[in-house]
C-alpha cells in the first residue's frame, strides 16, 4: 500500500530540536531524521529508547573473560601441566597471577569486537550497503525530518511544519516497501 | 553559609573521646616484661590458636615451627634481632637464649601495634586530605567546567590538611626522638658497624635513610603542600569579592605549580613514610601506587561530604550529574589503584627474587583476610556496583561504594604498615578501631568547621555558570 510522507527540511540543529519538539506535541509521528551529525539531546526530544548496547557489551566481557580463562585452565593446568621457569601449574588460582594479562584482553577484544559487530547488525550497516539516503545535502549541512502523513490533512500539516521553520517541503510517496 | 549543627559537633567529639579512651587503653595493655609476653602467648596457645598464625604462640614445641619461620622471615622487614634469635634456634638445638631473643622480639612487635594503629589511621586521614587537595589542584588547572560548585566541599576537605600534618608530624617526631621502634631502621644499633646487630643493608641506605634528613624533607613537603592549601584558600575567598579574574588566574598558575611540586614531594613522601617500613624491600611504582589510593579516598571523600550537604538542604547547585562525575571518578580510580597494586604485586610474584618477594610473602602467610579482602573491597565491589551509569546517580549507591571504598583502602594501608611493625602479632581491636574513631572524629570536626568559614559556592569563578548548569 502506498503510504505518504512529508520531508521537511531544517538547516540549523536549534531549530530542527524545536520542530521535533512541536511536531510531537501536535501528535504527528515522526518516521526518521536524518542529520549530518549527532544532533545533543534528539533522542530524547524524539522519545527514543535507550540503547541497551553497553548491556550487551559487558555480557560480551563477561564471555571473554569465561574463554581466557577456560582456555587457559586446559592448556596450561589440565592438559599438560609442565614445569615452565618454576611456574605452580598444579592449579589455576595458584598461578593465575601470570594468567590475568590475557584475562583483561581477550574480556576487552570480545566486549569491543562482539559490541561493535552488534551495532553493525542492529543498525543494518555492512559494505556495499545501499545508502537510504532521502536527500544527498543531509549529510553536509540540512537537516530532514520525515513525518507520517498517515490520515492526516496534508495542507494542515504543511503549514504546521511551515511554523517550525522549515525551508523546504515535499510530499513524498512511498511505493510498497519502505 | 552553611553552621555547624551541634548534633554534628556532639557527634564528631563522642568520636574523638571514645577513640581517645580506646588508644590510651591500647597503649596501657601492652604488655611491659617479658614475663606478660609469656603469659599472653601461653594463654593464646591455651585457646587453641593465635589471631593468624599459631606456630609462633606454641613457645615449648617451637622447634620445627621457628625453623619454618626463620626461613620466610629472614628478610622480614629486618628484624635483625629476631632473625639471628631464629637461626640459632634453626640450627638444631633450642637453647634458652634464642628463646629469649624470640620473646624479645615479640614483645617489640606487641609494643609497635598501638603506635602503628595511630599511624595508619593518622597518615589515612592525612592522605585524604592531601588527596583532595591535588584532586583540586587537578580542577583548577585543567579548568574544568563541572566542579566549581564543589570547590568549597573541597577546601572543607583539605581544610583537615593543617592539622593532620601535626598530627603526621609529630608521629614521626616520636619516632626518631625513639619512643617507639615502629620505623626500624631509626635503631642506631643497625648503622653502626661494631655493634652485633649490624645491617649491611640498612646501613648502605644510611645516606638517605637517616633521621635529620628524614625530619627535614618531612617538614619542606608538609610545608609545601600546607602553604599551597593556605594561598589557594585565600585566593579562592578574595575571588568571591574581585573585580576582575586576577585571582583565579593566581591560583591557576599556583596549582599547576603545585601538581609539579606533588608528584615529586608525594612519591619521596610515600618512600619515607609508608616504604621505609620494610627498609630491606624496595619498589618504582610505589609512590604511584600510593597515589592512586590517596586520589580514591579523597574523592570519595568529597562524593560523601556533599551528598550529606545536599541532603541536609545545602548545595542546591549540585545536581545528579555532579554526583554522577565524582562517582565515575571514584570508579575509574579504584581502577587504576588496581591496575597499580597489580603491576606491582605480579611483577615481583612473577620473578620471585627473594629480596622483593619476602614483601608479600610475609603479606599472603600472615594477612591473608585483610590483603584479599582488600582487592575485593577495592576492586571488585566498586567495578560491579559502580558500572552502571544509573547506578553512580543514585546516592544512597554511591554512598554504600564509598564506605566500602574507605574501609577498603584503611585496609590497604594496614597492610603496608603492620607487618613491618608487628608482624603476625596483628589483629583489628581496640587499639585499631579507637584511633580510627579518632581520627574520624578529628576529621569531621574540622572539615564541617572549615565549611562554615566561606559560602558553599563560591561566586565569580568564571566556570561557575558552566558548572551550575552542569549537565551530563
Amino acid at each position: 500500500m502506498a503510504s505518504k510522507v512529508i520531508h521537511a527540511i531544517y538547516n540549523d540543529d536549534d531549530i530542527l530540536m524545536n520542530a521535533v519538539k512541536s511536531v510531537r506535541q501536535a501528535h504527528y509521528h515522526i518516521d526518521e531524521v536524518y542529520t549530518p551529525f549527532p544532533v545533543h539531546g534528539l533522542d530524547k526530544a524524539m522519545g527514543l529508547e535507550g540503547t541497551r548496547i553497553a548491556i550487551a557489551s559487558f555480557m560480551f566481557g563477561v564471555l571473554g573473560l569465561a574463554v581466557a580463562t577456560i582456555m587457559m585452565n586446559f592448556i596450561m593446568i589440565e592438559d599438560w601441566p609442565q614445569d615452565i621457569g618454576g611456574k605452580p601449574s598444579f592449579s589455576y588460582l595458584e598461578n593465575m597471577p601470570a594468567f590475568v594479562p590475557i584475562m583483561f584482553e581477550m574480556t576487552v577484544f570480545f566486549a569491543a569486537h562482539l559490541m561493535v559487530i552488534t551495532f553493525y547488525m542492529r543498525s543494518k550497516l555492512w559494505p556495499f550497503k545501499k545508502a537510504e539516503n532521502p536527500d544527498p545535502r543531509t549529510t553536509d549541512d540540512h537537516f530532514l525530518m520525515a513525518v507520517d502523513a498517515g490520515h492526516h490533512d496534508i495542507d494542515e500539516m504543511m503549514k504546521m511544519l511551515k511554523s517550525t521553520g522549515a525551508i523546504e517541503l515535499s510530499l513524498i510517496e512511498n511505493e510498497g516497501e519502505h | 553559609m552553611y553552621t555547624l549543627p551541634n548534633k554534628l559537633k556532639v557527634f564528631a567529639l563522642v568520636f574523638m573521646v571514645v577513640g581517645a579512651i580506646g588508644i590510651v587503653a591500647g597503649f596501657l595493655s601492652t604488655p611491659k616484661t617479658l614475663e606478660e609476653v609469656e603469659a599472653i602467648m601461653a594463654e593464646a596457645n591455651h585457646d587453641g590458636g593465635h589471631a593468624t598464625n599459631d606456630h609462633d604462640t606454641a613457645a615449648p614445641e617451637m622447634h620445627q615451627a621457628v625453623a619454618h619461620e626463620a626461613s620466610q622471615e629472614m628478610d622480614h622487614s629486618g628484624h635483625q634481632i629476631a632473625q639471628e634469635g631464629h637461626q640459632m634456634v634453626a640450627s638444631d638445638h633450642m637453647d634458652q637464649d634464642a628463646h629469649q631473643e624470640h620473646m624479645e622480639h615479640v614483645m617489640q612487635q606487641m609494643q609497635n601495634r598501638p603506635w602503628s594503629a595511630l599511624y595508619i589511621a593518622s597518615f589515612f586521614f592525612f592522605m585524604i586530605a592531601l588527596g583532595a587537595l591535588a584532586f583540586y589542584a587537578i580542577q583548577y588547572a585543567a579548568q574544568a567546567g563541572w566542579s566549581p560548585v564543589l570547590f568549597r566541599v573541597m577546601e572543607g576537605v583539605t581544610g583537615y590538611l593543617p592539622v593532620a600534618s601535626i598530627g603526621i608530624l609529630i608521629l614521626l617526631l616520636c619516632s626518631a626522638l625513639g619512643i617507639n621502634h615502629i620505623f626500624h631502621w631509626m635503631d642506631a644499633d643497625l648503622v653502626n658497624p661494631d655493634s652485633p646487630h649490624f645491617d649491611k643493608i640498612i646501613a648502605a641506605k644510611s645516606g638517605y635513610l637517616n633521621i635529620p634528613f628524614f625530619m627535614i624533607r618531612a617538614v619542606i613537603f608538609l610545608l609545601g603542600w600546607n602553604l599551597y592549601r593556605w594561598i589557594s584558600r585565600k585566593n579562592s575567598i578574595a575571588d568571591d569579592t574581585a573585580e576582575d579574574q586576577s585571582f583565579f588566574k593566581k591560583n591557576f598558575k599556583l596549582s599547576a605549580g603545585f601538581l609539579v611540586f606533588f608528584i615529586v614531594t608525594e612519591s619521596i613522601m610515600s618512600w619515607d613514610w609508608i616504604m621505609s617500613f620494610d627498609p630491606h624491600w624496595f619498589s618504582t611504582l610505589f609512590g604511584w601506587y600510593v597515589f592512586a589510593g590517596m586520589m580514591v579516598c579523597a574523592i570519595t571523600v568529597i562524593a560523601l561530604v556533599t551528598i550529606f550537604l545536599k541532603s541536609q538542604g545545602y548545595l542546591e547547585e549540585v545536581n545528579d550529574s555532579h554526583i554522577h562525575d565524582l562517582a565515575k571518578f571514584m570508579f575509574a580510580f579504584s581502577i587504576f589503584w588496581t591496575y597499580l597494586w597489580f603491576s606491582q604485586f605480579m611483577l615481583i610474584w612473577y620473578a620471585n627474587i627473594p629480596e622483593e618477594v619476602t614483601y608479600f610473602i610475609t603479606r599472603i602467610e600472615d594477612y591473608k583476610m585483610p590483603f584479599f579482602g582488600m582487592i575485593a573491597m577495592n576492586f571488585v565491589f566498586p567495578l560491579l556496583l559502580l558500572m552502571n551509569s544509573d547506578y553512580k546517580r543514585v546516592n544512597w549507591f554511591v554512598v554504600m561504594a564509598g564506605i566500602v571504598i574507605l574501609s577498603g583502602h584503611y585496609l590497604d594501608v594496614f597492610n603496608m604498615v603492620m607487618p613491618a611493625t608487628v608482624g603476625d602479632t596483628w589483629m583489628i581491636g581496640v587499639p585499631e578501631l579507637s584511633s580510627v574513631c579518632f581520627f574520624f572524629g578529628l576529621f569531621v570536626y574540622v572539615v564541617f568547621n572549615t565549611l562554615t568559614k566561606a559560602p558553599l559556592v563560591p561566586k565569580k569563578n568564571p566556570f561557575i555558570k558552566e558548572s551550575k548548569h552542569f549537565h551530563y
